[in-house]
């Protein structure tokens, strides 16, 4: 065996993995909650689907995209391999056990928010990444006036199986610039307009929630970071931003389109 | 006498390494609160002599909460419900009067049972000789305190040596990973200047025989250093884990 694959074998190596793995999904979740937010505009989805054609065709970010992909499988295999371990050393469990004594439930329960977390994924890709790569998306045409950006107008237009319809120009004559881009805006209202999609992803989110809280501080203690002046700082970042701030506002989306169908927003 | 508690008592019962053991239910009565866990599990046994039945077989050694060979996993803690102390330390009038104490051994691969509450805690000492040692030459006596030592260093090593080595940490964790044992000996010694030459050979050695005595993975649950007896923390950990992957990706010194 190299030194290379000795190390990764290690107790301590595939925990790094865990780790490095973990936080870069952590960090992916900000670039992702910021995109998102294009949800809430009220301009029929026009920043929305421009952002998530950026998103798939701009080659530094699709190049990120693969090592994402692969962050989550390795964040999942090795967790998996982590935990078989771990069971194995300790086949006899304790007939009585007070766990909650000595540890948080957030860190006894990874395996669970984790569990749930990679089915969520699943869905969630399925929804939407999926269908904007593979599935027959209508097209939607938007007319931005240049001087009032606050007047857009929305065509939808049909499936279109040639990429090259996707255009995004400045009409100088008419004083607009017009985009025409895949809508996914649709496909997120349509799977958001549904009560147990909703629930699914404010569920979701709360698992994440727990998940982080336990998983962003440990990421960094797996690392070897662990000092007085700024691990508080680790901890509150942590706590706040990662399972609290970004998982709301990740819910919030479902439940504001959601309610938004019904004109109650 | 009054004030004195009658008590229920689930102990594990197991013959021996390959018996598959189970639990058996004893009367602990007339127990003076004043007591230790351990003389009331004497005052039991006595029971037990008398009536010509196999007493419960425990671990202790001094008695005063130094040497580490106490151990028992009482109502689902290591060492039972109070902090920073060794069972033998731990008095009856933490419980109460009619309560049901269930006790068990230590649980790891790593630590199979020898008899009921007795466990082979050896697997500590080969990660010990694995490298938790400085090689000092022979030759004249060095003067003392030749070697120049911040004091917050000092006093970091000498919590880190506090360490007694019961296997609480790995008891307590839901992994039984012995992370906490391991890095507070690397910690001890690297630390000091006289345990700089063996640093990176020691730490990589010792993670190696950790991993080889079939402990878990550390997933930083911290209930280990809730659990110390010693109160070591978890920054030795982190510390054992700047020097392991220092090792693996900067130094010369390969295992």
């Amino acid at each position: 065996m190299s030194s290379f694959t000795k190390t990764f074998s290690t107790t301590m190596g595939k925990k790094l993995i865990m780790s490095l793995t973990g936080l870069f999904l952590a960090l992916f979740l900000v670039v992702h909650l910021i995109g998102n937010l294009q949800l809430f505009k009220d301009d029929a989805g026009k920043a929305f689907n421009e952002y998530s054609y950026f998103m798939t065709h701009f080659l530094p970010i699709k190049i990120i995209s693969y090592v994402l992909y692969l962050s989550i499988v390795l964040h999942a295999l090795y967790a998996l391999f982590i935990t078989i371990r771990n069971n194995k050393a300790r086949p006899v469990g304790y007939a009585q056990y007070n766990g909650s004594a000595n540890s948080s439930w957030s860190s006894r329960n990874m395996g669970i928010l984790g569990t749930i977390l990679l089915i969520f994924i699943v869905i969630h890709m399925k929804s939407f990444w999926w269908e904007y790569h593979n599935g027959d998306l209508p097209y939607a045409r938007y007319e931005m006036s240049l001087s009032n950006p606050a007047d857009v107008t929305f065509t939808p237009l049909p499936f279109d199986g040639n990429p090259l319809v996707h255009s995004e120009y400045v009409d100088s004559q008419s004083g607009k610039e017009v985009v025409v881009a895949k809508d996914l805006y649709k496909i997120v209202v349509d799977a958001f307009g549904r009560l147990w999609y909703v629930i699914l992803y404010v569920l979701s989110m709360i698992a994440m929630g727990f998940h982080l809280y336990h998983g962003f501080q440990s990421g960094f203690q797996t690392l070897g970071f662990d000092h007085n002046k700024y691990f508080p700082a680790i901890k509150f970042l942590g706590l706040w931003v990662f399972s609290i701030i970004i998982p709301a506002l990740f819910a919030a989306m479902p439940i504001y389109i959601y309610l938004k169908q019904f004109g109650l927003i | 006498m009054s004030g004195n508690m009658n008590l229920t008592l689930k102990v594990w019962r197991q013959a021996n390494a390959s018996d598959k053991g189970g639990f058996v239910t004893y009367k602990a009565e007339n127990i003076s609160p004043d007591m230790s866990f351990l003389e009331m599990l004497d005052v039991v046994n006595e029971d037990l002599l008398k009536k010509g039945t196999d007493p419960i077989h425990f671990d202790h050694d001094c008695r005063e909460g130094i040497c580490g060979m106490c151990s028992l996993y009482i109502n689902g803690r290591p060492h039972g419900p109070k902090r920073a102390i060794t069972t033998c330390q731990l008095h009856m009038r933490s419980f109460k009067d009619g309560e049901t104490i269930t006790i068990e051994p230590w649980r790891a691969t790593a630590f199979p049972v020898i008899k009921d509450l007795a466990v082979d805690r050896s697997a500590f000492d080969r990660i010990q000789q694995a490298g938790g040692y400085v090689s000092v030459n022979t030759g004249g006596v060095p003067d003392a305190n030749e070697i120049a030592i911040p004091k917050v260093i000092a006093d970091e090593a000498f919590n880190s040596a506090t360490c007694i080595q019961c296997g609480a940490c790995v008891a307590a964790c839901k992994n039984a990973s012995a992370m906490l044992f391991v890095s507070a000996k690397v910690s001890q010694l690297a630390l000091l200047p006289q345990g700089q030459p063996e640093r990176y050979r020691r730490v990589q050695s010792m993670v190696a025989q950790m991993d080889a005595e079939g402990f878990g993975g550390c997933t930083n649950t911290g209930a280990c250093e809730i659990e110390c007896p010693k109160e070591i923390s978890m920054t030795n950990i982190n510390r054992m884990r700047r020097d392991f992957f220092t090792a693996k990706l900067f130094k010369e010194e390969e295992i």
